[in-house]
């Protein structure tokens, strides 16, 4: 049964303001501990053997040296985990397939890209363990690679896997190819829609694999006791589903495994999946001892998952009057080492916005020899939305429009039919673009070489199971205890904000937790900018509960009829003038007297949380262009999002700045650089470039707030949409500049050089 | 092979430990000393999750063996409040929302604490460019920069 | 692996001698932790020369500057006379890595490591400083420039040690200044470096300089074409392009994941003509 409560506006004493969040204090103090922060006696340190082949047959394994190495207690390799047909789940907004899991967590018939693991051992010290993988023989039989993900999808290309046949096209073909899946959406009638067009723009774009770049490394320690229950200790953005992971690949009973959640140091779903957890359970089965794996950085970037890279096509038709009457996307994405792109999600999100007659939009998911994609905050979105925004705005130059104008003519609205579905409900586009326009940003001067761009993003936002409870102590104070990661600090304040509001009673009284998965029952995890939305359902549905067992109380006590009995500002009392009279009482009165009067007082939810309000956003950034270097200066960013309601403020600010931040390290400089022997050359925070603090300026933001009716705050979800639009605003705002439209992300000097040097032989 | 024994001292307190000659003074304060405030982001000095400070000079604890600390005074960021008293630094941090996940705020805290120690009244330029080496992935910089700015005034008594 | 810590010279080079080969010295570690780390250097003995008085001062001397080869980076932009005299050389030494990097950091690490990118090295060379040198067969000067040989290698023979670098009497009229071009503002190991140092006549007019370029061949190279585009010219328009012209002309980049050959090459003539322009009105030629 899915749950959605509608909203309900109201005089709000909490909800809006800006408390300290709880968790503040041990963050700055050092008290706070993240994966790698906890030890236990005995522990061994867990390290992995990875291949440095880009693809290659393992025709054997030999441990033997590494067993014999004093310090060494357990080694493990792909005979000591099972085989997993072909069982799909899903992660955060991606689906996974366990025998996929299996395979990317350790290597089995084939290493299918530099990085994969092959082994794994725990041993008493880091540089024993080290010593260790030296002395793990491996014969690999160096196969043809493809990273490229267009070379991919030409028949005869290196294949990856001999038994994938491309899905979603019929008949079925008869050879296996490296396309693992093909989807499309529409609707309507491109061709009449593109033959009644006056003008067309067609364009073609590249982007490479980014990384989501948390700067905490992966890192988790695992206690395997000899009765057959795990203890896990682990850095990630779901505990839940780690747990169903890893019972999955070790074939252990979910309860046996208990996985307590660290603080996290950023995730942005790359920690959505296992890594090390399911190879540290098996090591300390093995050695009889807590193992502790922590990733180098380079690990990190070598093992885990970033982004996909891409080629993607769009195609735009318009009438003179500005209005779009053809719009086509083809989506060809990288997944990495296995299926599982999110090619269908950025399929979703490349036209939403728009009310559109005529779409059609065909995706490719691409197996190459890379690390596996993982998810990266409104996953496939910004790479698909960089070549429409892109072609948006040359359109609209074309029309002689201006940008936000054009957008406007053909914005979606409440009641838009999308093309992949659903018609949209109770939206803030059009909201955000007028607050874009009205921003004094929008009509600033510029300087000399500088340009203006604007672009737009859309994120449909999740909601899914969600459980929690909420108890009543005996002096009054209440514990929450919540289901949902909090990666960003926001969200603990937050759902203690709701229940504060609910029960009318000071933020304090709140001490919101997020307990281990022996807890409470099954939580998604915390992606999909679901965790405000659906936790704060859930701990709103637990404050109702435990509002009317205070009432259901107060009666008893009082010996009034429960419709007498009226919950405001923290306390029970007389319904109205009416009603039963008696004398208020607190909750903490009443707190007191509970165990007396029947027991401890408390409130659960179990939900799947269903009405998740999309967000959109409107971004807006001007850039100088060096015209002798091609470097590329962001010079003012001004974020314009609808929230639906900002429950703390600082907090949807904080996510509307990162996720800029991020859009903008994506356009300037990001990507994974290979040489041709399919090895990466860049694993490292030296040369894989986010942006530094002197690389940004202030990121100025504007909170629109259109409720969504299916939360009874309003919230909508607010951390993926603010990633999505800021590539292809700083491509239009190049093209202001310069008069270049760049197709290849990232924007980087020597490319944006290039451009402008050949533009400049072109003319003279 | 026979471990090192280092006497140093760490938040004024005189502490001892032992340690391989290749062990960092990041693995020693984490590992030896268990003081796990103070974080490893990269390893190779490009992140500043690890800055500490050492006879009042900000640097990279992955960059300096543990051996090298001998005799010396190390702060880090368990040492910054007094007691329940919290630096300006850490409340302003809190106040400002210039932390998201936490992981890189110990190294941006001493980093800061640096700064302010030398030049009382930073431009916004100037503490950008003193932090250019200590990377954050959630905020964007910008709530980092305010909460400086203001901790810099309360500290002038501005 | 063991650690010492030398209190004297004449115990580091005994030190180093003893060693044959397998000791490497320990000045700020920003290079050398990372190799011990990622494993690409094995030494048997680390000698820690941070407390040997000559390596960690700077002192005038003969009318020039003596500084010594364990200096931080911190420390030398704080030293404000030094800064004065060659802010061409604190521009170099700023671009190492972050602060946290520079309060470790020296420039004589920086030129021992011996990276084509190094940039302390170029305004070094442009200044005309020289190195001097120490081993168990005495000392020996080498002028900067022909100091290093090659990516990771340098002229110091087994058991000698860099202890001091020397600067030279500036004349009056003088400035220099170091460019660098990175993708960010930060962080970046220089993609192009280029350092410029000039001195002009009572008259304005360039009467010596040297110009230097980081990044763009197998070490950082001395360009007399380039100074010889700039002497005898008041440093106008067309000197600086033909300042541009040679500095791209003298280079010998190599594609890597840094930047293109072709990127290299014309941005080193922009940032040689940048970094004249700041020589120049270091040296009072222009306000």
């Amino acid at each position: 049964m899915s749950t959605t409560l509608k909203y309900q506006e109201k005089a709000l004493k909490l909800v809006g303001t800006r408390p300290l969040r709880p968790d503040g204090v041990d963050k700055v103090t050092g008290r706070a501990r993240f994966g790698a922060d906890y030890n236990l006696s005995g522990q061994l340190i867990g390290k992995v053997l990875r291949s440095p082949h880009a693809h290659a047959r393992i025709k054997s394994i030999d441990t033997s040296a590494a067993l014999a190495l004093p310090g060494v207690k357990a080694v493990v390799t792909r005979e000591d985990f099972a085989e997993m047909p072909d069982e799909l789940a899903a992660v955060g907004e991606l689906t996974i397939n366990f025998r996929d899991v299996t395979r990317n967590m350790m290597a089995r018939e084939k290493a299918l890209y530099d990085g994969h693991p092959v082994a794994a051992v725990a041993a008493t010290t880091e540089s024993v363990a080290k010593h260790a993988l030296a002395l793990i023989k491996v014969d690999y039989e160096v196969l043809p690679h493809v990273i490229d993900v267009v070379e991919a999808m030409q028949p005869g290309a290196p294949l990856l896997h001999e038994n994938q046949y491309t899905q979603g096209v019929k008949p079925r073909p008869e050879r296996a190819s490296n396309v693992a899946k093909r989807l499309e959406f529409g609707r309507g009638d491109v061709a009449a829609g593109f033959a009644a067009a006056d003008v067309i723009v067609e364009r073609e774009f590249s982007t490479k694999p980014v990384h989501q770049g948390y700067i905490e490394p992966q890192a988790c320690l695992a206690s395997y006791s000899a009765d057959g229950q795990a203890e896990l200790w682990t850095s990630t953005q779901g505990h839940f589903v780690f747990r169903a992971q890893c019972a999955k690949v070790l074939q252990m009973e979910v309860a046996k495994i208990r996985v307590t959640p660290t603080e996290i140091g950023g995730g942005f779903g790359g920690k959505n999946n296992i890594y090390n957890e399911a190879l540290a359970i098996a090591l300390s089965r093995k050695s009889n001892h807590p193992v502790k794996m922590v990733m180098t950085r380079e690990e990190v970037f070598r093992g885990t998952g970033p982004t996909p890279g891409a080629n993607v096509k769009v195609k735009l038709g318009a009438t003179r009057d500005g209005k779009i009457t053809a719009a086509e996307a083809e989506l060809n994405f990288q997944a990495g080492a296995f299926p599982g792109s999110p090619v269908n999600q950025a399929s979703m999100c490349a036209f939403t916005r728009y009310d559109l007659e005529n779409v059609r939009v065909v995706g490719n998911d691409v197996t190459v020899n890379r690390p596996k994609v993982a998810a990266y905050r409104a996953p496939g979105a910004p790479i698909a939305v960089f070549g429409v925004e892109s072609v948006i705005d040359e359109m609209a130059k074309k029309l002689g429009l201006d940008p936000i104008e054009f957008r406007l003519k053909n914005a979606a609205k409440e009641g838009t039919q999308t093309y992949y579905g659903p018609k949209l409900g109770v939206i803030g586009y059009i909201q955000t673009l007028e607050a874009a326009r009205a921003h004094p940003h929008y009509s600033a001067a510029l300087g000399p070489n500088q340009g203006r761009g604007v672009a737009t993003g859309f994120w449909f936002n999740i909601g899914n199971e969600t459980t929690c409870s909420l108890n009543v102590q005996e002096d009054g104070s209440l514990t929450l205890n919540l289901g949902t990661i909090d990666v960003a600090g926001g969200s603990r304040a937050s759902m203690a904000m709701m229940v504060a509001e609910e029960l009318g009673i000071a933020y304090e009284r709140v001490r919101p937790i997020v307990g281990d998965t022996s807890t409470l029952g099954f939580n998604f995890l915390t992606a999909g900018s679901r965790s405000t939305f659906a936790s704060g359902m859930a701990s709103v549905i637990a404050s109702r509960q435990v509002i009317e067992k205070l009432r259901q109380r107060v009666a008893k006590i009082r010996e009034v009829p429960l419709e007498a009995v009226a919950w405001k500002d923290g306390q029970a009392l007389p319904a109205d003038a009416s009603a039963a009279q008696f004398a208020p009482m607190s909750l903490t009165e009443i707190a007191r007297m509970a165990g007396k009067t029947g027991g401890t007082i408390a409130g659960h939810a179990e939900i799947n949380a269903q009405g998740a309000g999309p967000g959109f956003g409107t971004h807006i950034v001007d850039v100088e262009v060096d015209r002798q270097t091609g470097a590329v200066k962001i010079v003012r960013y001004t974020v314009v999002q609808d929230v639906g309601k900002a429950i703390h403020p600082a907090y949807v600010e904080g996510q509307m700045q990162g996720g800029a931040a991020q859009g903008i390290g994506w356009a300037l400089n990001e990507e994974y650089v290979y040489g041709d022997d399919g090895v990466l050359q860049n694993p490292g925070f030296l040369d894989y470039r986010i942006p530094v603090a002197s690389d940004l300026p202030r990121i100025d933001t504007v909170i629109v707030e259109v409720p969504n009716p299916n939360h009874p705050y309003g919230v909508r979800g607010c951390g993926e949409v603010p990633i999505i639009a800021p590539m292809a605003a700083i491509a239009n705002a190049i093209e202001n500049a310069t008069g270049l439209r760049l197709t290849q992300q990232p924007f980087s000097p020597p490319r944006v050089l290039q451009a402008l040097d050949a533009a400049a032989a072109a003319k003279g | 092979m026979a471990r090192n024994h280092v006497t140093t001292t760490v938040n004024g307190d005189p502490v001892e430990f032992l340690c391989e000659t290749g062990q960092t003074l990041l693995e020693a304060l984490r590992d030896e000393l268990r003081l796990t405030g103070t974080k490893e982001g990269c390893g190779t000095g490009d992140c500043g999750a690890c800055s500490v400070i050492v006879d009042g000079r900000l640097l990279c604890s992955c960059l300096m063996l543990a051996v090298e600390a001998e005799g010396k005074a190390i702060a880090t960021v368990e040492g910054m409040a007094d007691g329940e008293t919290l630096h300006p630094l850490q409340r302003k941090f809190i106040e400002h929302a210039a932390l998201q996940c936490g992981i890189c705020t110990p190294g941006i805290l001493i980093a800061a604490r640096s700064l302010l120690e030398r030049n009382p009244d930073p431009t916004e330029s100037e503490i950008r460019y003193w932090l250019a080496g200590n990377l954050c992935r959630c905020t964007g910089y910008h709530k980092i920069v305010d909460a400086v700015l203001d901790a810099a005034r309360e500290m002038r008594g501005a | 692996m063991r650690y010492e810590v030398p209190k004297t010279l004449e115990a580091a080079i005994t030190l180093l001698a003893g060693a044959k080969g397998g000791a490497r010295v320990l000045a700020g570690g920003t290079d050398l932790l990372i190799q011990l780390r990622a494993g690409r250097a094995e030494p048997e003995l680390l000698v820690d020369v941070k407390a040997i008085a000559e390596l960690r001062s700077i002192e005038a001397a003969a009318g020039g500057y003596r500084i010594g080869a364990a200096v931080t980076c911190m420390e030398l932009i704080e030293n404000a006379a030094f800064a004065e005299a060659w802010p061409g050389i604190v521009d170099g030494v700023k671009y190492i890595g972050s602060i946290q990097v520079k309060g470790r950091a020296t420039m004589g690490g920086n030129l021992c490591n011996a990276s084509p990118a190094a940039d302390s090295v170029p305004s070094l060379i442009a200044a005309g400083a020289r190195v001097c040198i120490a081993g168990a067969q005495g000392w020996r000067e080498a002028p900067v420039e022909d100091f290093v040989r090659g990516p990771g290698k340098t002229s110091l023979a087994e058991g000698e040690l860099v202890v001091t670098f020397l600067l030279p009497r500036r004349a009056p009229r003088s400035g220099d200044a170091y460019l660098r071009f990175t993708p960010r503002t930060e962080m970046d190991i220089a993609v192009v470096g280029a350092a410029v140092n000039l001195t002009l006549d009572d008259q304005g007019v360039c009467s010596s300089a040297r110009v230097s370029l980081g990044a763009v061949a197998a070490r950082a190279l001395l360009v007399p074409a380039a100074a010889a585009a700039l002497i005898g010219t008041r440093v106008d328009e067309a000197a600086l392009l033909r300042l541009a012209g040679a500095a791209s002309a003298a280079c010998k980049p190599i594609d890597d994941k840094r930047g293109t050959k072709e990127y290299r090459i014309k941005v080193a003539g922009v940032m040689a003509r940048r970094a004249a322009e700041i020589a120049l009105q270091r040296a009072g030629g222009k306000d």
